[in-house]
């Protein structure tokens, strides 16, 4: 295998930027890294080969030229196909939209073009991101590259998986209720939710439109926190963005520290239901924080066991609506004859998987005459009273820090046909997409019972987001030295490694 | 209160899903499950809480009034999937009585 696919997305930029490797061959060892694993791992719906290397040899014209290389010029990154990409199938793993090539490209991509990135691909996903596995897909299941018995996690499965297994330095997910930061944490991998509005859903299919949150996966904290800079910032094709500086996530990601920071353990985030290795690497974690110098105690958010439950009204509810537009009359999947009725009811039963018919109707429950008051509208009310629990702990600690989902990768179909189970990976996650704040998953170590990876969620206020990468950065150098090498060298699960 | 399976029926017709029978029976329970687990909000959330729709507080957002680009009908028509003189061709929206 070659080289290259081992160098962090900071390290590719240099490199290609001072002229040491070009962006083409760069985008080829990704390629050709895609087609030796990617029969195993099953991240990507759509490898761009050609598309790709066009993009990397515009940046290396660019480069010979003299002209000035974006942030990430030459550096692939793998992107979640909810993302509308122009000239790229985008699915959002769903029959309904198999094939469609969107005529018009999302505000993200289009920074990233800007940037240099070469898109290298779409990568697989739970049906329109309702998921924590990807089984919910309707192609196929990604694999986790630690154990390919075990699920990557979801909905941003694939992208979770690609970077860690060396398909790409970089990708690009959305979290709506974990679905970045717990398929981060399983894959032993660096995921952040930005703060919601940091950054443009335009051309991000949507799914619940208060709560989704586009942002990235990288295999050290720097490289999320580049991708997460040149990804963000307010943009006036989505009216919820906010036209507010980008928080200094690069310059936090470069100086880790926490000497002298008040960090908040949720006392609501363990117990029964989490495993025993996870909280084993949690506790060490602790330790280290104490170790260098931050200031740890523990806090009482009351409210946040009504997160879960409040979840799953709102975000159904926004679904209901949201996926009224998949009709089968303007593009998409079209089946059946009879009024346009008929047709439409038959096209959204063989378009869409079980998992989404469950959330269409539960959300037309909850928003239904006679339901909307004891339901939707107590779920809003649940809300406001999770984001004072926030409010409550911001006023007494810089950030607070929780597991990221109360267990390792769980076996493929385990809880495939047990919603409860499933929706029980995104407890610790929920609180932050209610309150619209930023939080990050980064590696701590692997669970001792079965060697898979555990992640740290870190929260922060809404647009502090620098302070999740100054913590990350400081847990990712303790534990890097102590273990003398980064926690993925230590991933067996592909064949021939 | 158990959700039943005539309801769930009813709420496969607003939803525009034509669910097979098997479907209907399979969905009814886990919704009914579903749907008590989540009535727990009901016990926390006492008259007098106001509601949060969206987390950042942003109210009325216009952009300027001034013509931009947009997709040309060809782009617009690409994803369709029949069209017929440079529009949309859909099935019969409106049936005699």
């Amino acid at each position: 295998m070659s080289d290259l696919i081992k160098k962090t997305a900071a390290e590719l930029a240099a490199a290609i930027a001072a002229g040491e490797v070009s962006a083409a061959e760069v985008t080829q060892a990704h390629l050709d890294r895609i087609g030796a694993v990617d029969g195993e791992v099953k991240a990507f719906l759509h490898v761009a080969a050609d598309d790709a290397l066009a993009q990397a040899r515009a940046v290396d014209r660019k480069r010979a030229a003299g002209d000035p290389l974006g942030a990430l010029a030459g550096v692939p990154v793998a992107v979640k196909d909810l993302f509308a990409t122009a000239g790229m199938p985008t699915t959002c793993g769903s029959k309904i939209l198999e094939g469609w090539v969107p005529p018009y490209e999302s505000t993200i991509t289009q920074r990233l073009r800007k940037a240099g990135a070469v898109l290298i691909g779409k990568t697989n996903m739970d049906e329109f991101a309702m998921g924590s596995s990807t089984e919910n897909s309707g192609f196929w299941t990604s694999r986790n590259p630690w154990d390919l018995s075990k699920v990557p996690g979801g909905s941003s499965g694939g992208s979770a998986a690609a970077v860690a297994a060396h398909e790409a330095p970089l990708a690009l997910g959305t979290d709506t209720g974990g679905s970045i930061r717990q398929p981060a944490a399983v894959c032993g991998v660096v995921g952040t939710k930005p703060t919601y509005g940091g950054n443009s859903r335009y051309g991000v299919v949507a799914f619940a439109s208060s709560l989704d949150t586009p942002g990235p996966f990288g295999r050290t904290v720097l490289d999320a926190a580049l991708l997460h800079e040149v990804m963000s910032g307010h943009d006036p094709c989505d009216s919820t963005s906010i036209d507010a500086p980008v928080p200094p996530v690069v310059e936090a990601a470069r100086h880790g520290d926490v000497a002298g920071l008040r960090i908040g353990i949720v006392s609501e985030f363990s117990g029964d239901g989490y495993q025993p290795g996870v909280m084993t690497r949690f506790t060490e974690a602790v330790e280290v924080l104490e170790a260098l110098g931050a200031k740890v105690t523990e806090i009482s958010c009351p409210h946040f066991k009504y997160a879960l439950p409040a979840y799953y009204l709102i975000a159904p509810s926004e679904v209901s609506s949201n996926l009224a537009r998949f009709d089968g009359m303007r593009y998409g999947l079209r089946v059946g004859g009879g009024s346009a009725e008929e047709v439409m009811a038959a096209s959204r039963e063989a378009g869409f998987g079980a998992e989404v018919k469950r959330r269409i109707m539960l959300g037309t429950y909850a928003l239904s005459s006679g339901y909307y008051d004891a339901y939707y509208g107590k779920a809003q009310q649940v809300r406001t009273l999770i984001i004072r629990d926030f409010d409550n702990a911001f006023s007494q600690v810089d950030v607070l820090i929780s597991p990221p989902t109360p267990t390792t990768a769980f076996n493929i179909g385990e809880r495939a046909d047990d919603p409860m189970a499933m929706y029980l990976a995104d407890l610790c996650t929920i609180p932050s997409n209610l309150a619209g704040n930023a939080a990050i998953s980064v590696p701590i170590g692997l669970a001792p019972e079965d060697g898979l990876p555990v992640g740290l969620q870190v929260m922060a206020p809404p647009l502090a987001d620098e302070r999740l990468y100054r913590v990350a950065a400081a847990v990712e150098a303790a534990f890097t030295e102590r273990w003398g090498h980064p926690l993925l060298a230590e991933a067996k699960g592909l064949s021939g490694e | 209160m158990p959700i039943t399976r005539d309801e769930v029926a009813h709420l496969a017709r607003l939803s525009r899903l034509a669910l097979s029978d098997e479907e209907l029976d399979h969905l009814a329970p886990q919704l009914d499950q579903i749907i008590s687990a989540v009535a727990q909000v009901q016990e926390v959330a006492a008259d007098g809480i106001p509601p949060t729709t969206h987390a950042t507080g942003l109210t009325n957002v216009y952009r300027a009034d001034e013509p931009v680009p947009c997709l040309t009908p060809e782009q617009a028509l690409s994803g369709a999937p029949a069209v017929e003189l440079q529009r949309f061709k859909v099935p019969r929206i409106l049936v005699e009585e």
